[in-house]
């Protein structure tokens, strides 16, 4: 007995075609029986599907025969299924109870639809954005009064988390970078027997630019993508909700901690930072530059001014924020199951590393009128 | 109608929906102090969005909802009026059985660390999860997450108490102690409950009251205690449903 295979013979008379199919008719089979039928299923076709020989039949392949079935008549040809014994003919009348008509799949939205969409979603999400920084500013002004609202115990995990944690990366990368500036800048300068000025370029840049912008980064990449995932994931499994209905208020409960955590850590991060930025250059100027220690650090003093070091501090501690209050606000407004929770996290890091820049451009400006 | 103090739950004219779709439509209700009442309905047709607009996590469309007189979302006596049970357990992830229950205490109340401890502990007791309290939402079953949830809502003692599908994944053996813990709440503190479930002996066993929802008319239609809708109502949805027929077109 061919149990497992299908077979059909096809025939043609002048009442149409007619597929005599034989064995057992499996999903494996499906692709075939799909073809087949397709392909003799064209305009003013009269087609008889003859099971009369088949013993039994899936789900699956039944349901491509009632879905032909219907579809046939769309295509100005019939399909007549006959011969299904008991079994496949209770298959049969279960598939064709259920059928609904198919529901228009929505269109896809054209070039311009798009465009104008995008436009209403970045105004959105900049509303809300504001918005939320406004709350944010309301609900640190009545945290001091309600300091049981606040999670206290988070703060020291979150310090060490987002500090402690990040120092190894944070010293690697910007003592590479202080190295690359001094390396990239050597052969100008040696063009002109400035070399030793290798100090104020290093100094200067690290301090006021690189040290507070590559920090602010790593820890967008590292705290702000974490805290993202964190309140989105707990946004979407209702965590949230419950938080809101024993009376707290995620606003101080879950964002004021990071906040804190985040200024805490990150103008000290800053610090580090500029010092391991000018060992970077250090070590280039000494090894390749011919300047002694004694030399760097004498032109250190005169080239690199307190406020060059404070003005970066500054910007760290507003990067810090900005960093937080963001990441916080696109976990906390997640929808939609674990995908919505991994473009909470994109859109998190996106608009965080905008923010800091667009930031940063406000600074330069503001610090050029206060001469700092 | 019932006295307004007699009412814990209110709503009018209660219109629930996103953007042009609308769920439910122009719904009215009232939910007396000390009944368990139940949601039911079939699936999709709303039930846990009512709930959530009840516990003021969302805003009608149109309506009014008062919980003991005031809007959702009132903070009352110091404390929130009621406890919620999510149909997902919803428990804090980072946190134990215990702290999750401790967290409410901590906030709400001024008791010392070993009197929450202890307060704490048996509401675990009282759910079946004795010895667990130092488990983390993820070490236990489905089943024990709900319980978990349910000692979690039931923390601050609160007079109300909304439970969306709390015997849904559990054993009959512990389901039917669900229902004694609930019958036990409400005859012994008057807890007025909230419960979205399909479960029909528990319905029959427990609920004073229903508030059947409909899809397709976005609305109620049938009201009443569920043993009476099962052996009177003439409506043919009502009576698939409580006497777990199919509905045949
Ligand atoms: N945010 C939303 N936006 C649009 N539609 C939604 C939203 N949330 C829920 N719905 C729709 O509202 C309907 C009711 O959902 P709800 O979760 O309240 O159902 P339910 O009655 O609790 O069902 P179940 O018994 O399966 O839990 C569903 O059809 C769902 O698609
Ligand atoms: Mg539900």
């Amino acid at each position: 007995m061919t149990e497992r295979t299908l077979q059909w013979e096809r025939s043609s008379s002048d009442d149409g075609t007619t597929l005599a199919f034989r064995g057992a008719m499996r999903l494996d089979h499906g692709a075939a029986l799909w073809r087949t039928l397709d392909a003799e299923l064209v305009d003013g076709a009269r087609v008889t599907a003859d099971l009369g020989s088949v013993t039994v039949a899936d789900g699956g392949c039944v349901a491509m025969l009632v879905a032909l079935e219907g579809d046939a008549a769309n295509r100005g040809a019939t399909l007549t299924v006959a011969g299904a014994n008991d079994g496949i003919a209770r298959l049969l009348a279960l598939h064709r109870d259920r059928t609904s008509p198919p529901t228009a799949r929505p269109r896809k939205p054209g070039f311009f639809h798009l465009v104008g969409e995008a436009a209403v979603v970045a105004t959105r999400t900049a509303r809300q954005a504001f918005d939320f920084i406004g709350r944010a500013a309301v609900a640190a002004g009545s945290a001091v009064r309600s300091p049981r609202a606040i999670q206290w115990s988070a703060i020291p995990s979150l310090v060490e988390r987002a500090g402690a944690n990040s120092i190894p990366i944070v010293v690697m990368i910007n003592f590479l970078i202080g190295a690359i500036l001094a390396i990239q800048s050597s052969s100008p300068l040696e063009r002109f027997g400035a070399n030793i000025f290798v100090v104020d370029l290093v100094g200067i840049s690290v301090a006021r630019e690189l040290g507070p912008l590559m920090t602010a980064i790593i820890v967008t990449g590292r705290s702000g993508a974490a805290y993202a995932a964190e309140l989105g994931t707990m946004r979407v499994s209702e965590e949230i909700d419950a938080l809101r209905t024993l009376g707290f208020d995620p606003m101080h409960f879950l964002v004021f901690p990071r906040v804190l955590a985040l200024l805490i850590v990150l103008p000290l991060l800053t610090v580090i930072a500029d010092f391991v930025g000018l060992l970077g250059g250090l070590a280039v100027a000494v090894v390749q530059l011919d300047i002694t220690v004694a030399a760097f650090l004498a032109r250190l003093e005169v080239a690199v001014l307190f406020g060059d070091v404070a003005s970066g501090v500054i910007k760290s501690a507003a990067y810090a924020v900005t960093i937080a209050l963001i990441a916080c606000e696109r976990g906390l407004t997640t929808r939609g199951g674990a995908a919505g929770v991994g473009a909470s996290t994109t859109s998190a890091v996106v608009l965080t590393l905008f923010s800091l820049i667009a930031l940063d451009a406000v600074f330069t400006a503001l610090f050029r009128v206060v001469n700092l | 109608m019932t006295a307004a103090r007699d009412v814990a739950i209110r709503a009018r004219d209660l219109t629930i929906g996103w953007g042009n779709f609308v769920l439910l439509d122009r719904i009215a209700f009232d939910i007396a102090r000390g009944d368990i009442c139940a949601i039911l309905g079939g699936s999709g047709c709303g039930k846990s969005t009512l709930m959530r607009h009840l516990i003021g996590l969302e805003h009608p469309k149109g309506g009014t909802i008062e919980i003991q007189g005031a809007p959702p979302g009132t903070v009352r006596e110091g404390r929130p009026p009621f406890g919620v049970m999510f149909q997902s357990g919803a428990l804090f992830g980072s946190m134990s059985l215990l702290e999750n229950i401790d967290l409410a205490l901590a906030r709400w109340t001024d008791l010392e660390r070993p009197a929450r401890r202890a307060v704490a502990l048996s509401r675990l007791e009282l759910v079946a999860l004795g010895g667990f309290e130092h488990h983390q939402p993820a070490e236990i079953s489905g089943g024990m997450k709900k319980r978990a949830a349910i000692a979690r809502a039931l923390a601050l003692d609160p007079s109300l108490l909304f439970l969306d599908e709390p015997s849904a994944g559990l054993d009959p053996i512990s389901a039917v102690e669900l229902d004694e813990l609930l019958i036990t709440l409400n005859e012994t503190l008057g807890v007025t409950i909230v419960i979205v479930t399909h479960e029909l002996a528990s319905i029959f066993k427990v609920a004073h009251d229903c508030i059947m929802l409909d899809k397709k008319s976005r609305g109620i239609i049938a009201r009443g205690n569920p043993r009476t809708l099962r052996d009177e109502s003439d409506d043919r949805f009502v009576h698939a449903f409580f006497n777990r027929e199919a509905m045949g077109e």
